[in-house]
Parts: structure tokens; sequence; C-alpha cells
């Protein structure tokens, strides 16, 4: 079987200015929704107490957060996660509050709803050390840009690795967006998804590059727009394959990964599509208006005086 | 004929033995356990054989026993032959092991031998608590620093040189002795350091009066700093290790500068651990001032020189003297007797330090009274959210000396609940320096099953389809790509068991990524020979080009992804290192298999073919 058995041919460059407006919207918009709807940050950035319960039936909620309320439990946000059994109970941080003891206690609360209650997780971070790994999680972030900006810079030419540069943000600002819209719990694994966004969906725009620069080399009669285009549909099944494919496993993980895994491969899911849609649409198409040249391309110009002299 | 070195065949070969046989461990799956502790040493061969004699005995057989890092682990085929096995050890050798409930691999003895185990799994697969401790490293600095007064103090006393006052200074990390004239300022000077040879005073002038003065270096705060977290970590491993807390295979390591992470796998319930790793109690050994009023002291809160005011349990005053007998740090065991005629106690051991101290001691004072403190000091947030310290000094016994004795002796008068848990802490030693927590997660176990039923089915699906999907996209050459994803599935568990790293449901999320990039790179390979196919390439010029030509792009794109990982695994703890650690493997098997792995495949297939006309791709 073979979905392109016939080489494409897709005018990728000629429409670059439509898929620039999408981008623009969709990075304009992610940045948006992050400063108006904000960051569901989950308990390991801001520090308090989350208490996960698992009940036999589907409790009624209004009676938990009422037996919560008579029982002096203040501030707890109490919600549903996975399923209507399982119910999430969340503090803020308070420094006497014991993690051992709060879950008994809530526990306790939650058994005169319904006794068959059980207690599945409780975690209690420190406000302290829930800043701590805000700001390690923003420098991992920050740390991994930096390192993939050099090593693009020394494996590729100034312009395309401009490209790659604003792909690989493109990326996981998209994702970011997608948390503040959805409202999925940014916490400690999201980090990780959104690393792991950049790490691969720079993979597409460098095999992109890969092909262009081959084909500069071997093809010199063609112009640069040329280039980009026959580059992008020549690794065009390749790149919609291997997508594919992840996609079929990040999408077993989002269905049967549980609610753990939920936002992680949520991140992932969202990551791969926008990763995949900016180094067809965007990493290339922007090297070539940042005046990119075949020159650019190859290796050693092997260029004599001659020559120059004798161009109109 | 399609060329490939023989030896690169070879070596694929051996390595995919190599990691299958890694890999084996994991297929037996677990059984019930017991583990054996035992406190401050190691369970010796000798021990292994007086237990499975013990159980002999009692036709008990474990299907398995080994040793492991001073721990003797039993398996047994259901949960009534482990519980009845503990009842058995505990009956027959009281107070001599930690016994804890776990669960062991079936790895048999063989495999265990050759150093093969299966993976860790991670607390949030396996259940257990996560505690993370803040040392008060500060507070380590501050008892340095009192240490030193006291120090100064006593030896101006034992040489009686007159002293105005020592002061202490925490912010300045410093320590001032103040004289009134230059005589005494020498003769104190003197004792001072004939008592303690190694340190760096200067002479300084206070108020026109001659000091003398110690500050402590920034290197010295360093190392005791240092020391005191270091020397937490020892003693919290006694604690978990010791009898009285079952706890199977207890984790403490340094997080960061000042922090101690504990893992406690299959721990469900934290609160009697917590309760003991978070105390600094110790003992102090101190004569009673005889000659003056306690009750008087304690109503005119003026306490004569030399003496300090203490209650007892019952909030009676008593005086006692300045001087420390002996103080916790001396003591070299404890344990705790239920029964003894004066009721319920604690028999002590001292070091060859303290028993000279105790023995010099009861001579001296034979027929006085001598008391035992009880210190615990704890660090609570008030209403405020202000850090106090807390300090409970309690008078626990009080004794005549009936006889000369030095390095063991009992205390009487001992709570007998608490008697059993300052055994513990006496032994274990004292922290030295306070400790709060700072970050708690217990996981269930259905919680952790759950996970890994959710982990698995995530892998298995997931994996299922990528390979149906090749199978089908590019027919034998997709069925050569699954053999190789399969196998670099092997070769990352194989890895993983190898170095010990914890797998956690995100490093199965991991493990499900590697599959899709191991895809990638076996595509790129793929859709390069239909390319050069196309192009009218001969299909052995094809496979050829196609793996070298890829060979670049593969390269590239893993050390992006390969970045990330690096970044994630320095910076991650916990289960997104776990993460990190399956990413980083997983890249470079990854690469391996498809890059060597399946290059060799294709050459057994085709390689030896005289003619290839047409590939199945």
């Amino acid at each position: 079987m073979e979905f392109f058995h016939k080489a494409t041919h897709f005018p990728f460059m000629h429409t670059r200015k439509i898929w620039y407006g999408l981008s623009a919207v969709l990075i304009v918009s992610s940045i948006t929704l992050v400063a108006v709807h904000g960051l569901n940050l989950g308990v390991d950035f801001t520090g308090g107490v989350v208490v996960e319960t698992n009940f036999p039936q589907a409790p009624n909620i209004e009676k938990l957060r009422t037996a919560l309320a008579k029982a002096d439990v203040k501030e707890a946000q109490v919600q549903a996660f996975g399923s209507s059994r399982d119910i999430l109970v969340r503090l803020p941080p308070d420094p006497n509050v014991k993690g051992e003891q709060i879950g008994a206690h809530i526990l306790e609360i939650f058994a005169t709803v319904d006794s068959g209650v059980k207690l599945q997780q409780t975690a209690v971070v420190g406000p302290q050390v829930g800043q701590e790994l805000f700001v390690k999680g923003a420098m991992a972030l920050t740390a991994t840009l930096v390192l993939i900006l050099i090593y693009v810079l020394l494996r590729f030419t100034p312009k395309l690795a401009l490209g790659a540069i604003f792909a690989v943000l493109h990326d996981p600002i998209c994702v970011i967006g997608f948390f503040a819209l959805s409202q999925m719990t940014f916490d400690l694994t999201a980090i990780s998804a959104i690393l792991a966004v950049i790490g691969y969906s720079l993979n597409d725009t460098v095999i992109v590059f890969d092909r262009i620069r081959e084909r500069a080399r071997t093809a010199r009669k063609l112009s640069v727009l040329q280039v980009i285009d026959e580059s992008i549909n020549q690794t065009l099944s390749r790149t919609l394959m291997t997508k594919l494919v992840t996609l079929l496993v990040v999408v077993a993980l989002l269905i049967f990964g549980g609610e753990t895994l939920h936002g992680f491969s949520a991140a992932l899911v969202i990551g791969i599509l926008a990763g995949t849609y900016s180094s067809i649409y965007i990493s290339s198409a922007l090297a070539l208006d940042l005046g990119l040249h075949t020159d650019d391309l190859l290796e050693r110009k092997l260029m004599k005086p001659e020559e120059v002299d004798g161009m109109p | 004929m399609i060329s490939y070195p023989r030896w690169k065949i070879v070596l694929v070969a051996v390595v995919l033995v190599l990691g299958f046989f890694l890999a084996l461990p994991n297929l037996f799956g677990e059984e019930n356990a017991l583990q054996l502790a035992r406190d401050r040493a190691a369970v010796s061969d000798t021990d292994r054989t007086a237990v499975l004699q013990i159980l002999k005995d009692k036709r008990v057989t474990p299907t398995g026993a080994f040793l492991d890092q001073g721990r003797l682990t039993l398996r047994f085929a259901s949960k009534q032959d482990q519980l009845k096995a503990r009842d058995m050890i505990a009956e027959a050798r009281p107070d001599q092991f930690t016994i804890a409930l776990s669960q062991a691999s079936r790895v048999p003895e063989w495999m265990r031998s050759l150093g093969l185990s299966p993976l860790k799994l991670g607390l949030d697969l396996r259940g257990g608590v996560y505690l993370v401790y803040q040392v008060d490293v500060q507070g380590a600095v501050k008892q340095e620093i009192d240490r030193h007064e006291q120090d100064f103090r006593a030896s101006l006393r034992n040489a009686r040189v007159p002293y105005q006052d020592v002061q202490v200074d925490y912010a300045q990390d410093r320590v001032r002795v103040l004289f009134r004239d230059a005589d005494s300022f020498d003769k104190g000077k003197a004792a001072i350091l004939s008592d303690n040879r190694n340190l760096n005073l200067t002479d300084v002038t206070v108020g026109g009066a001659p000091a003398l003065q110690l500050v402590l270096t920034p290197q010295q705060i360093q190392q005791r700093e240092d020391y005191a977290v270091q020397q937490n970590i020892v003693i919290l491993r006694n604690r978990l290790n010791s009898p009285e807390l079952a706890v199977s295979e207890p984790q403490v390591a340094r997080q960061g500068v000042d922090r101690i992470a504990i893992q406690l796998p299959g721990l469900q319930n934290s609160a009697e651990v917590k309760k003991i790793l978070g105390k600094t109690a110790t003992l102090e050994f101190r004569m009673v001032d005889e000659t003056n009023n306690p009750l008087e002291a304690a109503s005119t809160g003026h306490v004569p020189l030399g003496s300090k005011l203490y209650y007892t349990r019952d909030k009676q005053p008593v005086l006692l003297k300045r001087d420390v007998v002996v103080t916790g740090d001396q003591l070299t065991d404890a344990t705790f007797q239920p029964n003894t005629q004066d009721g319920a106690a604690v028999s002590v051991s001292l070091d060859s330090r303290g028993a000279a101290k105790m023995l010099k001691n009861t001579q001296e004072n034979l027929g006085h009274l001598m008391a035992v403190v009880f210190i615990d000091r704890s660090r609570e947030k008030n209403a405020q959210g202000v850090e106090v310290d807390h300090t409970t000094e309690e008078v626990i016994n009080r004794a005549t000396i009936r006889g000369v004795f030095s390095n063991s002796f009992q205390i009487t008068g001992v709570n007998p609940i608490e008697g059993r848990e300052l055994a513990l802490l006496l032994r274990a030693g004292g922290l030295a320096a306070p400790l709060y927590s700072v970050e708690e997660r217990a996981i269930g176990p259905t919680l952790g099953q759950d996970n890994i039923n959710k982990g698995v089915n995530a892998m298995v699906f997931g994996m299922l389809a990528a390979f149906t999907f090749m199978a089908i996209y590019y027919k034998l050459f997709g069925l050569l790509a699954d053999f190789v994803l399969a196998a670099n599935v092997v070769l990352l568990t194989a890895l993983l068991s190898l170095v010990g790293a914890a797998l956690t449901l995100p490093g199965i999320a991991a493990v499900v990524l590697t599959v899709g990039m191991a895809v990638d790179a076996n595509i790129l390979i793929y859709e390069r020979i239909r390319e050069e196919l196309r192009n009218g390439v001969s299909p052995r010029a094809a496979i050829t080009a196609g793996f070298d030509r890829a060979f670049s792009a593969i390269a590239d794109s893993n050390v992006t992804a390969l970045i990330a990982g690096l970044v994630l695994w320095l910076f991650g703890s916990g289960p997104v290192r776990g993460f990190a650690v399956v990413l980083v493997l997983g890249i470079a098997t990854s690469m391996f298999t498809s890059l060597m792995g399946s290059r060799a495949l294709v050459q057994v297939i085709y390689g030896g073919r005289r003619k290839v006309d047409h590939l199945s791709i």
C-alpha cells in the first residue's frame, strides 16, 4: 500500500501568506488565552494538598462539599476526575496541615457520605517547593530551547536556523495555549510533554532542511523556491506517515493511559499536530522570506572571481 | 550481492541475544515475600540458614531465599504462608530482625546470582510514600556555635578563671568571651586552647576590655552544613532500618543542597514513620542540685548559679547541675525492656568516653541523685506562619546512684508506651539538625496496580496499531520494522533493568513514545528506498542508498530529542526523571535497532540473493 505513489507537487510556498496568518492567529490567541484565562497550575507548582479518593458508586459532589464545609475544611475544591467515581479534593497550602492526617481526615468525612470510599493518593507540597519546581520547570524549558537553538545554529545556515527556531517556539506556545483553553491541570508531566514536543517537533523541520540542502547541491538550476517546494513534497509522505504512526501510539496513551497521563498525552497530540504543520508550512517559508539563497545552502562556495565578473 | 560487513550482523545478533537475556527476569512476575533486615548490620548467611531451619521445623517452605544488600528476602507461594512465616520468625527470634511484608520477583536463583534483576517500579506504579525533608542547616550551625559557647564556659570554669560573659551572635557566626582584665584574659585563653587545640581564636577589645573571639569561617559553616545533611541521612537510614518500623527497601538520598528525599515503597500509613523520622530526641544525664530548693527557684524565677531549672513529666520543678555527665551521642545502644522489676526500662550502653565519664561521676557521687533529661526538638510554624523552634526538655527519671557503673546500665521510670520509641531514637542517634517536611506524596497500592494496567494497555494498543499499520503499508519491510521495533522494546527493557532505573508511569509513556520515534527512523529509511526505486534505481542500490542517505537525517532529528531528554534528566525528579531516563535510553536503542538492526535484517533476507528484482516495500 502506498498513499503517495506519485511524487506530489503541492505549491506550499505560494500559499505561505495564508499559513503565516494562521500561525499568527494561533500564537496571538494562545498568548491571550494564557494572559486572560491563565493556566490551571497543578499542586506541583502552587503548593498545597491534593487528596484523591475512589467511590464504589458515583457520589453526589454537592453532598461531599457540604460534608467538608460542615467539618470545617475550608477552601476545598472538590471535583471528579477521570470517572465520576474518582473524586479529587484540592486544598490551598497550609503550613499546619500534615499529609498523613489530611488524607485520613478527608476520607473520614467522605465516609459519612459513602462508607465504601477508598483513599487513592495524597500529595502535600510545601509552597516553597512548589515555587522551586515551577522555577525548575521554567529553567528546563529555557535550557532546552537555548541548547536546541545552539545546535540548529551550528548545523544550518543562519536563515534556515531562524526558520527552525520559529518553528520550535511556535509549537510549545500552541500547547500552552491549549492548556489555557482547556484548563487542564498544568503540572510537571505537562512540562515534560512540552519538552518532548520541542525535541520531537524540530525533527521534521530538520529532515526537510536536510533535504533542502541536498537538493540545492544536486539540482543547481532550480530557484530556492523550487528547491524548497520540491524538498517538502519529497519528504511529505515520510513526514505524514511518521506523524500518523506516532499519533496512533500517543492517542492510545490518551485513551488508555488514565487520568495521570491525560494532560501529558493531550500535550503530545497538540504538539505533534502543531509540529507537523509548522515544519511543512512555516519554517522553510520563513527562511525563504528571510532571503535564503541557494548560495547559503552550498557548504563550500566554489565561485571563482571570473564567474562573478561574468555575471550581468 | 549487497555488501554489508559481516561483523555488524554478528554484533546485532549478539546485542539482541544479550538484551533478551537481560530483559528475561521481567517475565517471572512477583509473589508474596518477607524482607528481613537487621538493625545497623547486614543479615548474614548463617542467619539465612537459621531462619530457614526455623521455617523448616514448622513446615513452612519458602519458594526462594536470597540475600541482597544486607537484607534477606523470603518468597512464599501464598499470602497465608507469608503471614505464618512472619509470626514464626518473630516468635523464634524476637527483636532480632525487622520483618517487612513485601513483594519479590520469582526470578530463579541462578539468574539472580548472575546479577540479572527485573525492572524496578517507581512509587507511582508500586504504591508507597515519598517524603522530602528540609534539613535546617542554619540550625546546625547554631548548634555548633552553642557547643563552642558551652565548651568555653566549661574550660573557664574548670580552670577557675573569672570571666565577664560568653556572648553568642548567630548572625555573625561568632562567639566572644569577655574578660575583665589582661591577666584573666591570658589565663582564660590558655585554658580554652588547652581544651580545644585547633581553634582559630582572635584577640579583640570589646568596650575597652580584652576579649577572645571565635568566628566560623565560610568553609567551616559549609562543612558543618554538609555534615548535618550527611549525618541526618545516616540517621534516617538507621531509623528506617530498625525493627520497630517494618519498612521494606527504604531509599534515602540527598536532594539538592539541604534536602533529603525518602522513598518508602509499599508503605501504606506514613503517620508512624513520619513521627519517628522527624524526631530529634536525645538524652542527657545530669546530677541533681540537692542543696537548693527547686520550688523556690520555680516560684521566684531565680535559679542558683551553676544550676538549671527543669520540670518532670508531672510538672514538678527540679534543679539540675549545669554540667552534663553524659549526652545522647555517647550512647552506643539502647534496648527496651518492658518487664523489669522496676517496671518498663531502657537498657543503655555507652561508648568509652561516656563510660569513663560515667564511671568517674558514679564514683564521686555515690548515694546522690542523678537525673535523665529527655530532649525533643521540633520546628513548627505558629499561627502567623513563623517558624518556631520548639524544645521540650523533661526530666524522665531521677534515681539515687546505688553503685559504681560505667558502660552499661538501665534507665527506669520510662513510660511503657514511649519506651520502645525512645530506645529506637536513642539507638539510631540524634539528628544533627532539625528536619521538617516540605513535600509528601502517598500513592495507594490499588492506584499503583491501576497505573500499571493503564500503562500496559496503552503500550499494547499503541504498539499494536503501529505494528499493523507498518505491516500493511510497507509489507515485508513493514514486518521487518515491526520485528525491529519489538527488539527495540526488549533492548530498552534490558537497559533499564541493567541500570536499575525505576520505571514510572511517565516512563511507560516514554516507552510508547520511543516506539513512535523508532518507527520514524524506519519510515525515513523505507520512504527513501521507495523514492530511489521510483527514480529507477535498482533494488540493491536502493537499499544501500536508503540506509546511507537516511542516516544523517535520523541522527540529526534524534539529537534534538536527545537534548530535551538530557535536560529533563538533569532538572527533573521523581516520575519526570523516570520519563527522561526512558526517553534518552530509548533514543539510543532506537538508533541502534533502526540503523544497524534493520539493515542487518535486510541483509540477511536480500543480501545472499544473486538477483533482487523486486522489494516487498
